[in-house]
Parts: structure tokens; sequence; C-alpha cells
């Protein structure tokens, strides 16, 4: 089927512009077929169902916007003991991180993959599979593009995060990373995330959980103000395994975070949650996720919490798909938005699709500001303004953060939440 | 201590006049009770006091050691001293009252010029005063005012009151929904408190609890004005005979 115009025109500018990179044979063949299927589909367009809220095309253009590069500090999960991987604009710096090994762990470079390499079985194929329903191009052409990332392969209980740790030194990177997780039969593995990686990011995560696996990942957006992003995660999970997620994210301009999880196995748990803060007009932060339960007795929740003022836009669509005969299904959503004054907007879609019977699924969406009543209880008590505020919003943020099981990790995200309102308010 | 002269008070978004010119005085040292029928005005002085929104002050004015109240947010109005145990405490999900009380007392402390207390420091001073009034360590955890009872949320109040150690307190019903024994717990924690540089102001509906806080005035409120006031005896005027011929005597 043709594409509609403006749609076929930025497809073709961007595809134009860019190669499909060399190496080893499954690579060369996942990424030509990724290619072929970005041009089939084509990019995003405002006019695109699940586009409707965010406007694409600063993801999509030919060039990336400049953005200033901020000092970031370094400091975020550094209490965690993590094996760190430093990518540098989106290149991985060997130098900067520690040795790619690790007890019950394989970890190796994208480029470096050899051709008879495990990941050859999973490299755009999650992504692939998560192109049903709803098509992700952005992923497509991720598969396609990507020149490095990391391939991490957890066969025993890493008891040692893996943190991937992105900096920036230019203001125009335009990074494209790809990374690939395999969580074997009963292996367990966190991974941690923080960093600002490019004026510009595409990432994929395919993550594949085996039967009694389990994942964690907590992440932190860059915190530049000027950053665009977008971030694909493809889960595949097993019988009782789980799957946990957490996203913070503070400032950028256009942050779009996808999520695809599938769960094919009985008993699985699968948790995405997210909190966001966004302060100015352009301040945009998408949260998109598609949770489909293909197996019996599976539990799924999806909590996002965003904090939006000066004109900031936040959106969430979220859906839980339970397909036939995914009996005792318990799928629970909810996203939130508290406003902090009349200039910004949550735009919001929940969506629950069950052709089962015999499953509980609940969704609720909501957009409230601070209470009055509660700021004026604390101002009573001799809590200034300000810090009441403050105090009121990361109690709203609280049920989001207490989705990350990990309670020093949560800590660390609780003060870089204080910290930004401390620096915001007002 | 406290001094109110002609306060008068509207609503904000409407046109109504609550408060119809309030004279009250209260001493250092002194314990006044307020009482008077249902809406007569009672929370309404107590809000407006602590610098709640929603209301115009039309004329008079109110001081606090001879610092305008009227003219200060309320935190500062807090930070000078004033205290009000709210007739209906505010449940906050999401903040521990622990949290709760600590950000409230060193928060005070920092606007006095006081050192804020060390995370020890206030433990050992919370659970004495928790203590006393009988509050366990699990409603300490818990949101603030979340899921507790009313007689539960009327303590925690208290217990706020005796952490922030203000000078003029005003309790708003403290005693309504508290059982006999947790009648004598909050009395025996205001009794406590009580000190030559402390006042209360005390509004309730009932005797029994002035016959534990023993008050040195009763005032009788009504539509929006003081229009009696007396020694103790009169509270019990009004347990005894209702307010039919207060207010007959006031026209
Ligand atoms: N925000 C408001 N909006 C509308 N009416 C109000 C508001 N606040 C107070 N009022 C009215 O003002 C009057 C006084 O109310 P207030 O709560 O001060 O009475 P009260 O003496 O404390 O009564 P009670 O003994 O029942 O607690 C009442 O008629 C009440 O309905
Ligand atoms: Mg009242």
């Amino acid at each position: 089927m043709a594409l509609p115009k403006p749609k076929q025109d930025a497809t073709d500018a961007r595809l134009g512009a860019v190669n499909v990179p060399d190496g080893p044979a499954w690579a060369r063949a996942a990424r030509t077929d990724a290619m072929d299927r970005t041009a089939a589909m084509g990019l995003p367009h405002r006019r695109d169902e699940y586009w409707k809220f965010t406007d694409p095309s600063a993801l999509v253009a030919v060039d990336a916007a400049p953005a200033d590069v901020l000092d970031d500090d370094d400091a975020l999960f550094s209490g965690s003991g993590a094996l760190t991987l430093v990518f540098v604009d989106g290149v991985f710096d060997a130098d900067a991180s520690d040795d790619l090994a690790g007890e019950g762990i394989e970890i190796s470079r994208l480029a470096d993959a050899q051709d008879l390499h495990w990941a050859r079985d999973l490299y755009g194929a999650l992504e692939t599979a998560g192109q049903t329903p709803v098509e992700r191009p952005l992923a497509a052409l991720n598969t396609a593009t990507a020149t490095d990332g990391v391939l991490i392969r957890a066969t025993g209980n890493v008891a040692r995060p893996v943190c991937l740790r992105y900096r920036r030194s230019s203001d125009d990177a335009d990074v494209v990373l790809h990374h690939v997780i395999r969580v074997e039969t009963g292996a367990q593995v966190t991974l941690l995330e923080t960093g600002s990686a490019a004026a510009r990011l595409s990432t994929v995560t395919e993550v594949s959980v085996a039967d009694g696996g389990t994942f964690h990942h907590v992440r932190q957006q860059g915190r530049d103000h000027q950053r665009r992003m977008n971030t694909h995660t493809f889960a595949r999970i097993g019988a009782e395994s789980t799957f946990k997620s957490f996203t913070l994210s503070l400032n950028g301009i256009l942050t779009r975070n996808d999520c695809v999880i599938e769960i094919l196995g009985d008993d699985a748990i699968a948790h995405v949650a997210g909190a966001c803060v966004g302060d100015g007009d352009n301040f945009v932060h998408d949260d998109t996720i598609f949770i489909t339960h293909d197996a019996v007795g599976c539990e799924s929740r999806q909590v996002f919490k965003k904090v939006l003022r000066n004109g900031a836009v936040g959106v969430f669509q979220g859906k839980i798909l339970v397909k036939q005969g995914a009996q005792k299904t318990d799928g629970y959503q909810i996203s939130q938005s508290l406003l902090l004054d009349g200039d910004s907007q949550f735009l919001a879609k929940p969506e629950l699709e069950i052709y089962a019977d015999d499953v509980a699924c609940s969704h609720g969406s909501t957009s409230g500001a601070i209470s009055d009543e509660a700021l004026f209880y604390l101002r009573s008590r001799g809590v200034p303004e300000k810090q009441a505020t403050n105090l009121l919003t990361l109690a709203f943020l609280a049920e989001a953060l207490e989705e990350i099981e990990d309670d020093a990790l949560a800590d660390d995200l609780r003060d870089r939440l204080a910290g930004w309102l401390d620096r915001h308010a007002g | 201590m406290l001094n109110i002269k002609g306060l008068k008070v509207d609503l904000e978004e409407e046109d109504k006049s609550i408060l119809k010119g309030v004279d009250l005085e209260v001493n250092a040292g002194e314990v006044h009770a307020i009482m008077g029928p249902n809406g007569s005005g009672k929370s309404t002085l107590s809000y407006v006091l602590s610098g709640k929104d929603g209301y115009k002050v039309m004329g008079g004015t109110a001081t606090l050691d001879g610092a305008d109240l009227l003219d200060m947010e309320p935190e500062e109005r807090a930070a000078a001293g004033l205290f009000l145990a709210f007739q209906y405490p505010v449940e906050i999900p999401g903040v521990g009252n622990m949290t709760f009380l600590r950000t409230a007392v060193n928060a005070q402390r920092k606007a006095r010029g006081q050192d804020e207390l060390t995370a020890g420091e206030f433990l050992k001073e919370v659970r004495a005063r928790a203590k006393d009034l009988k509050i366990d360590a699990e409603m300490l955890k818990r949101p603030v005012n979340v899921g507790f009872s009313g007689g539960e949320k009327k303590r925690n109040e208290i217990l706020q009151m005796a952490m922030l150690e203000p000078k003029m307190c005003i309790l708003d019903e403290t005693d309504s929904g508290l059982d006999v024994d947790a009648m004598k717990l909050v009395a025996d924690g205001v009794n406590a408190l009580r000190s030559e540089g402390r006042a209360f102001l005390v509004i309730t509906h009932y005797q029994r609890l002035l016959d534990h806080i023993k008050p040195d005035v009763v005032h009788i409120m009504s539509n929006g004005r003081i229009i009696k006031s007396g020694g103790p005896e009169l509270a019990l005027e009004v347990e005894n005979n209702g307010y039919a011929d207060l207010l007959a005597e006031a026209d």
C-alpha cells in the first residue's frame, strides 16, 4: 500500500541519509531486513494513531537538532557497586568502562560481535515481533542503523548490577544504540542506565527472560534540557519470570518511551513504571506501553506519574491486551498527572482489550492539582509553601517510586527528584 | 498574647459575612474556651487566625505578642508560635507522619534561627511524646492521618502540638470524636503544656473537656460575635440550659 505523501517524503529523506552498517552476517541480515521493513512502514507522522499527542517530526528529521551539553554529574547509582559500561556520544569507551566480565554473565559490544554470537537469535527479532499490532518504525530504523550497544547474557544470579553510563561531549551527537539482554532459565540480572547520551538518542533494548528468570531495570534519562530521545523496550518473558522496569525522566524537549511486553509463560510478572517531572512549554514526555498477556495466571502493572508545570505536556498511552485463554490475568494500570499550574497538559489514552473471561483488570487515569487543604495543613505547621509543595509533589510520585524493588536505588532517584524540585519550585 | 479587635471577616467567594466584629484577648498563661452554636464562626475564627485562604478580612486586627498576624503567611504565623489543632485534620497520602513532623519541627527551628534537630534527637523526642499520648510506632510510620480513626487523628494533632511547642494553641473541637479515656489523654497532654508563657484557646461544645482543662475564661460566640464572656460557670450554664437564654439575652 502506498504511504501518504508527507510520510513517504520524510521516510525517503531520512533513509536516504543513513547507512546500514557492516557486521557479522546475522547482523547484516537483520539490518537489511529492518531497513526494508522501515521503508515499507514509513516513519511516524503526527497523523498516526499512536503519535496523535506527540509530534515525532524531530525524531524523524534527517538531522538532529543540536542540544547544549549539560555538565551532568555521574554520581547516580555510584553506590550500587555496578559493573559500569560507558558510552560517549554513543560509542563504547573501553578505557572508562569496567572489564566486560563477571560472575554468571557474558557481556559484549554489539560492534565487536562475531558470527557465532548468541544474540543473533534475538537481535531485531523481538523488535520485529513487537511491530504487531502497532507499528513502531523508529525501532526498526534503530535495528537497521545501530552500530553500538551492549549484549548481555545472564546465566546465573548476577549480584552486581550492570550500569550503562551515557556521556556526551558534542552538542549535535545523533546516537543510535541497540542493546540485547538474554536472561537464561532461573537467572537474574539488574540493568541500570543513566546519563546524557546525545542531542538525539534512539535506543532499542530487546530483553528475553526465560522461565524463572528475573530482569530488573532502573534508568534515569538524560537531564540535559534540549535533548530529544525515543527509547523502545521489547520484552518477551517466560513462565514464572519477572520483568520490572522503572524510568525517571527529568528535563529534555522530547522523550518518547515505548515499552512492549509479551508475557508468554504462565505465572509471570511484568511491571513497568515511571516518574517524570517537566517544566516549560517545550517539554513533552510520552510513555507508550503495550503489555500482552498470552499465558495463564500472570500479573502486570503499569504505574506512571507525571508532574508538569509551566506548559509542560505529558502523554500516556497504555494498553493491556489479554489474549484468549490468558485466564486469571491480573492487570493493573494507573496513569496520573499532577498539574502544578493551569498551562500544563496531560493527555492519556488508557486501553483494555480482553478476550478471556476470567480476568481482573483495572485501569485509571487522573489529572489533578496540589491539594489546597494539604498545602494549608503543612504551612500551618510551619512548612514554607515551596517546601510544602515539594513534599506533596514527592508524595504524589511516591507510588511510582515504590515500584522499584531495590530501596537504595529508589532512594537515589528520590534524592534526584528532590533536588530537581528544589531547583525548579517557585 | 493574642489580641483580637473588631475582627470582621467575609467569605472570599461569596458576599457573606461570617465574623461580624470579634473582640478577644488571651493573656500568657491563660486558658480560654469558646462555645457557641453550630455555624456561629468558631472554626472560621481559628482559620483566619492561622492564615487559611478563602476569607477576606473586612476590618479589625489580630496580633500575637504585638505582631500583626493577618499580615503573615501561615508558616510565619506558625513560626511565631501559633498552632491550630484542626477540627478536621487533613489526610496526606504519600507523606509519612514522621517525615511530616520532622519537616515541620525543623522548618520552625530554621525560621527561628535554631539548629535543626538531628534524626536521633528528633526520634527520641517524638517517641517520648507519642508514648504519652498512646500513639504507637506504627501510627507514626503511616502517611499523615490516612486511615486514622477520628480519635487517632485528634491525638495526632496534640502530638504535633507537643512537638512544636507553640505559645498560642488553638484547639478546635479536639474533644469531639474522642472516647472518655482518649479525652483524658488529650487533656493531660494539654495540661502538661500549660505554662506561664503559653496560652490556649479551646473551642468546644462540651463541658466535659473543660472538667479536665480548667478554663480561666469562657466565651460564647453566636452569629460571628462573642456575645458573652465569663468564668467556668458559663460552660455549665450552656451544658444545662443550652444557648436559648444566652442568645435571647444578647438580642
Ligand atoms: N468556605 C465556606 N463556604 C461557605 N460557607 C462557609 C465557608 N466557611 C464557613 N462558612 C459558613 O460560615 C459559618 C461559620 O462556619 P464555622 O465553620 O466557622 O462554624 P463553627 O462555629 O465552627 O461551627 P461548628 O460548631 O459546627 O463547627 C457557617 O454558616 C458556614 O456554613
Ligand atoms: Mg467548627
